[in-house]
C-alpha cells in the first residue's frame, strides 16, 4: 500500500469552477501544528510559528500580503494614507463582524493595539507599538535591576485617535513610510468588546473576524476544530467547512499520519524525509521560499573579529552550496544577501563576500594579520540540530584557511540568549531570523542599528555604523516605498562591506498534503493559507 | 489494618513536601533565562520581562519562591505556566490519557504475563517455555524508543490495524502505545510468574494437595497460583508509578497528549510551576500504589497481617 503514489490532478476540486459548490458544504479537513501555540490564543501575544498558524486562520489584518510580499487591500483597510509618513488615517470597510456578531470598528483597532502595548499585560507583540507615540508613557517603570517599581503613567497610547466608527489615526514617534506594511502583522489584529470582558476566556476561545471561527475551546496537546465563518467580510470566504488543527510533539509521527492517509496537510517535513518525499508525494509536495534567514554572527566587540577583513575573509572561505547539499539535502537556499528573496528589495548575488573564494580569503586573512593558531570558537543552541551544519562550516573552514575550531554547542536557548545579549561568545555564533512584515527595513534594522542593542534589541553582534543608522532612518522617511527600498538596500550595502555577520541560508518552506484536498498554499509567512484549501 | 493505612498515608506528606522541594530546587538550578527564552531571537521589551519575572516571583530567592508556591498551592493553586495556563487545567485535561495509557499497558501485562508465564512455568523447558524465554528476551533488550516506531511501522503504516497517532478512535488507539508501553514490564512478570509458579509447583503443600487427587486445574489455581502471585503483584503494583511517569517516549511517539509529555515540554521550558504540580503528582501517585499493593499483600498471604 505505501510507496503507491497516485499523481491526482487536485481532482477537479482545485479548478475555479468548483468554487461555488464548494460553498454550499465544503467538507473538513486536518493539520498538524508541532507543538502547542501560546495560549491564550491572543493575537498580540502570539509571536511564534505554531500559534500564528492558528491565529492566522482566525483573523484579518488591516492588510493582507500577496505570496511575493507586496501589500494588498483585502483586509480590514480600505485605505492607509499620510502626508508625512508620521500621522497616518486608517480608514476601514464597511461590513465586517466579530464571530460573535459586533461590527469590527476602529476602536476594536485602538483598544487592542493598546491593550497589547500596555506592559502590564505582559504581551510579547509589545514591542510592535514602539514607534507609536505615547508607548512609552504604557511601560511600567523598572529600576537599574530590572525590578518594576510602579504602574505605568497611562493606559493608552496618545497617538491613537478614534475619528469615527470607521476611521483611526496613528501618529508615530518618529516618520516610518513602512507603516502600512508592518500592519497585517498579527500583533495588529483587532479586537472584540467580548476579550476585555475575559482575556482568558478568550484566549481559549478566541473569537476574531477572519475566515474561520472557533467553535469549541482548544485543548492544549490536542488541538480543536474551527468552522467556517459565513458572515466573513473579506472577498476570500473558507472553502472547507471546518479544519481540525491536531498537535503532534513528533514531525515524523505527522509525515507518517500522512502516508497513511489520517492527516491531511503536514506544513513542514523531518529532515530524512527530504531525499525521498518528491518520488513518494509528486505534485502534493510544496516548496516555496521562506523568510528564514540563518546566519552566523561576529562577537564584533572582540578584537579578533573586530577587522572587517577577517570578516569577509571567513564568509569568503566557507562553501555554502555543498553544506547545503550535504547537510539539508537542499531544502536550503545558500544566502546571498542580508536581505531574504521573500522580500521586495531583495537583491539576488549581492553578496559578495558570500561566494567561495579561497585565495582571497587566505590573502586577506593575512593582510589583517589573523592568528591562525588560535582555534576558532564556533557557538551554537544545544538540542536543536544545529551540530551538523556548524561542524561543516568548521570543516571547511580548517581546510581552506587552516584555521582549526572547536565546536560549542552546550548551551540551552535560555543559556544560549543571554549569554549573547552579555558579549559572552567568544567567535561565530548561530542565530536565525524570520520576518514579522515583508520589508527589506524587517531585516536590517532589528538585527544591525544602534537603536537595537541588547537588552532592547535583537543586534547581538554589537555592531555600529551612524551612517547605517542614518540611512535606515532615511528609508523610514521616505515619501515612497520605492525610494525607501533604494535607501534600504544602501544600508545594506554598509553591511557587504562590513559584514558583521556571515549570511548563511535561506530556508525553504515545505508541505505536504493527501489526495483529499487541493489549493494547499503557503503564504509569506511559511504558513499554510488555511482558508484557500480546497477539499475534494 | 485500618490504623496502619492511616499511618502510611501520614507519611506521604513529608514525603511529598520533600520531594516538591528537592523538584523545586533542580528546576531552580537548571542554568539560563527562561523568560528571555520566550522572546527568542526578538527580546521581549524590557518593562514585560519584569511583569513577567515579577509574576513567577523569578527575582526571589530559591526559599522564598517555594514558601510563596507551597502557600499558594495551601489555597488550591497549582499556578500558572509562562504562557498564563492553568497548571491545574493542564493536569485535569492530560492527566486521563496517560492514566488510560498506564490502564491499557498494566492490563495487557498482567493478563498476557501472568497467562503466558503461567503456561510456560507448567510446562517447563517445553516448547511455550522456550518460545516466552526468548521473546521475552528479545522485548527486554531494545530500547522502547526502537520498539516504539517499528510497532507504529509494521502494524499502523504497513498492516493499517492500529491508529498511528492521536486520540481520536477512543479506546482503540491506546492498544498499540500500551503494548509497546507494556512489553519490557510484560516480558518481566512473565519470566516472575514462570520461575514463581515452577517452584510453588514443587512445594509441600501442593505435593499434598495432588496427593489428594485434586484436579490438576484446581492445583494450579487455588494452590499454586495464589502464591505464586505474590511478587507479581508487587511488581505491577510498582510498575504502575513507574509505567506513568516514563510514558514520555511512547506518548511522544504516538502523539498521545499526556502528562509525560507536558512535563518534557515543562523541563525544556523551565516551567517551574508545571514541572513541580506534575512530578509531585506523580510521586503522589507511586507512594499511593506502593500502600495498595502492601494492602494487597496482606490479602493475598494470610500469614501477613498489619495491625
Amino acid at each position: 500500500m505505501s510507496g503507491v503514489v497516485l499523481l491526482s490532478a487536485c481532482g477537479g476540486g482545485g479548478d475555479d469552477g468548483s468554487g461555488a459548490e464548494g460553498a454550499a458544504d465544503g467538507g473538513t479537513y486536518s493539520i498538524a501544528l508541532y507543538s502547542d501555540p501560546e495560549n491564550p490564543l491572543v493575537p498580540g501575544n502570539t509571536t511564534e510559528s505554531e500559534g500564528a498558524q492558528v491565529v492566522r486562520s482566525l483573523w484579518t489584518g488591516l492588510v493582507e500580503y500577496s505570496t511575493d510580499g507586496a501589500v494588498e487591500y483585502t483586509g480590514v483597510a480600505e485605505s492607509i494614507e499620510s502626508d508625512d509618513n508620521t500621522t497616518w488615517t486608517v480608514t476601514l470597510n464597511d461590513g465586517w463582524t466579530f464571530h460573535d456578531g459586533t461590527p469590527v470598528t476602529a476602536q476594536s483597532f485602538v483598544d487592542a493595539w493598546n491593550y497589547t502595548a500596555y506592559s502590564p499585560n505582559a504581551q510579547g507583540g509589545s514591542y510592535f507599538f514602539a514607534n507609536i507615540a505615547g508607548y512609552d508613557e504604557l511601560q511600567a517603570p523598572t529600576d537599574d535591576a530590572g525590578t518594576i517599581t510602579g504602574d505605568p503613567a497611562a493606559q493608552e497610547m496618545s497617538g491613537l485617535q478614534v475619528v469615527d466608527d470607521r476611521t483611526f489615526t496613528v501618529t508615530l514617534s518618529s516618520p516610518f513610510a513602512q507603516f502600512p506594511v508592518t500592519v497585517g502583522y498579527s500583533a495588529f489584529y483587532p479586537l472584540p468588546e467580548s476579550f476585555f470582558a475575559d482575556p482568558e476566556a478568550a484566549g481559549r476561545q478566541p473569537v476574531g473576524n477572519g475566515p474561520m471561527q472557533a467553535t469549541e475551546e482548544f485543548v492544549p496537546g490536542q488541538g480543536f476544530t474551527v468552522t467556517r465563518y459565513d458572515e466573513y467580510g473579506g472577498d476570500q470566504p473558507a472553502q472547507a467547512q471546518s479544519v481540525e488543527f491536531r498537535v503532534y510533539t513528533d514531525i515524523n509521527t505527522a509525515y507518517t499520519d500522512v502516508q497513511a492517509g489520517n492527516l491531511d496537510v503536514a506544513p513542514d517535513l523531518p529532515p530524512d524525509a527530504i531525499t525521498s518525499v518528491e518520488a513518494e508525494f509528486g505534485e502534493r509536495y510544496l516548496e516555496a521560499p521562506s523568510s528564514g534567514f540563518t546566519y552566523l554572527g561576529y562577537p564584533t566587540y572582540d578584537e579578533r573579529f573586530s577587522d572587517p577583513r577577517v570578516r569577509q575573509a571567513l564568509s569568503m572561505a566557507v562553501d555554502r552550496q555543498a553544506i547545503a547539499d550535504a547537510i539539508f539535502a537542499g531544502s536550503r537556499e545558500p544566502a546571498d544577501a542580508f536581505i531574504a528573496p521573500v522580500v521586495d528589495g531583495y537583491r539576488e548575488g549581492a553578496c559578495q563576500y558570500c561566494q567561495l573564494d579561497v585565495d582571497r580569503a587566505n590573502q586577506l586573512l593575512d593582510e589583517a594579520g589573523f592568528d591562525r593558531s588560535q582555534p576558532l570558537e564556533l557557538w551554537f543552541n544545544a538540542g536543536a540540530g544545529h551540530d551538523a551544519w556548524v561542524e561543516a562550516v568548521g570543516n571547511q573552514l580548517r581546510e581552506n584557511v587552516g584555521v582549526d575550531y572547536s565546536l560549542r554547542g552546550e548551551l540551552d536557548f535560555a543559556q544560549y540568549l543571554p549569554l549573547l545579549d552579555e558579549q559572552g561568545v567568544t567567535g561565530p555564533y548561530r542565530l536565525a531570523w524570520s520576518m514579522d512584515y515583508p520589508s527589506p527595513q524587517n531585516y536590517l534594522e532589528p538585527l544591525y542599528s544602534t537603536a537595537a542593542l541588547p537588552p532592547a534589541g535583537s543586534n547581538t553582534t554589537f555592531y555600529t555604523n551612524p551612517e547605517f543608522d542614518a540611512l535606515i532612518q532615511q528609508g523610514n522617511g521616505a515619501a515612497s516605498n520605492e525610494e525607501a527600498i533604494a535607501l534600504y538596500q544602501q544600508a545594506e550595502d554598509l553591511l557587504l562591506e562590513d559584514m558583521p555577520i556571515i549570511p548563511m541560508f535561506f530556508d525553504v518552506e515545505q508541505a505536504v498534503h493527501a489526495e483529499t484536498v487541493g489549493d494547499v498554499v503557503i503564504d509569506v509567512f511559511g504558513d499554510i493559507d488555511v482558508a484557500a484549501v480546497t477539499v475534494t | 489494618m485500618g490504623r496502619y493505612i492511616a499511618r502510611r498515608l501520614l507519611l506521604t506528606i513529608p514525603v511529598l513536601i520533600g520531594a516538591s522541594f528537592l523538584i523545586f530546587a533542580m528546576v531552580y538550578a537548571l542554568p539560563g533565562d527562561p523568560i528571555r527564552a520566550l522572546g527568542g531571537e526578538r527580546p521581549l521589551s524590557p518593562a514585560v520581562i519584569a511583569q513577567l519575572r515579577e509574576e513567577f516571583n523569578l527575582d526571589d530567592p530559591l526559599v522564598v519562591q517555594y514558601v510563596k508556591y507551597v502557600g499558594d498551592l495551601l489555597q488550591g493553586d497549582l499556578g500558572t505556566d509562562f504562557r498564563g495556563r492553568e497548571v491545574s487545567d493542564t493536569i485535569v485535561q492530560r492527566l486521563p490519557v496517560t492514566v488510560r495509557l498506564t490502564a491499557v499497558a498494566i492490563l495487557i501485562e498482567a493478563v498476557i504475563g501472568v497467562a503466558a508465564g503461567v503456561l510456560a512455568g507448567i510446562r517447563r523447558n517445553g516448547f511455550l517455555d522456550n518460545l516466552v524465554l526468548v521473546s521475552s528476551t528479545l522485548v527486554v533488550s531494545v530500547p522502547i524508543l526502537v520498539l516504539a516506531f517499528v510497532a507504529q511501522f509494521v502494524l499502523g503504516l504497513q498492516f493499517g490495524l492500529f491508529p498511528i497517532a492521536g486520540v481520536q478512535e477512543g479506546w482503540y488507539s491506546y492498544l498499540l502505545p500500551g503494548l509497546v508501553l507494556a512489553s519490557g514490564s510484560l516480558a518481566y512478570v512473565a519470566r516472575l510468574t514462570r520461575t514463581s509458579v515452577a517452584e510453588n509447583l514443587r512445594a509441600d503443600h501442593v505435593r499434598t494437595a495432588r496427593a489428594k487427587g485434586l484436579l490438576p486445574r484446581t492445583v494450579i489455581t487455588r494452590h499454586t497460583l495464589r502464591n505464586s502471585l505474590i511478587p507479581v503483584v508487587t511488581f505491577v503494583g510498582a510498575d504502575i508509578g513507574t509505567l506513568m511517569g516514563g510514558a514520555i517516549v511512547t506518548e511522544t511517539v504516538f502523539n498521545l497528549p499526556g502528562i509525560g509529555r507536558a512535563v518534557f515540554d515543562a523541563v525544556a521550558a523551565q516551567e517551574g510551576a508545571v514541572v513541580v504540580g506534575i512530578v509531585t503528582l506523580m510521586v503522589f501517585f507511586f507512594v499511593f500504589f506502593n500502600l495498595v499493593v502492601d494492602v494487597l499483600y496482606a490479602v493475598l498471604d494470610p500469614r501477613i497481617r498489619y495491625d
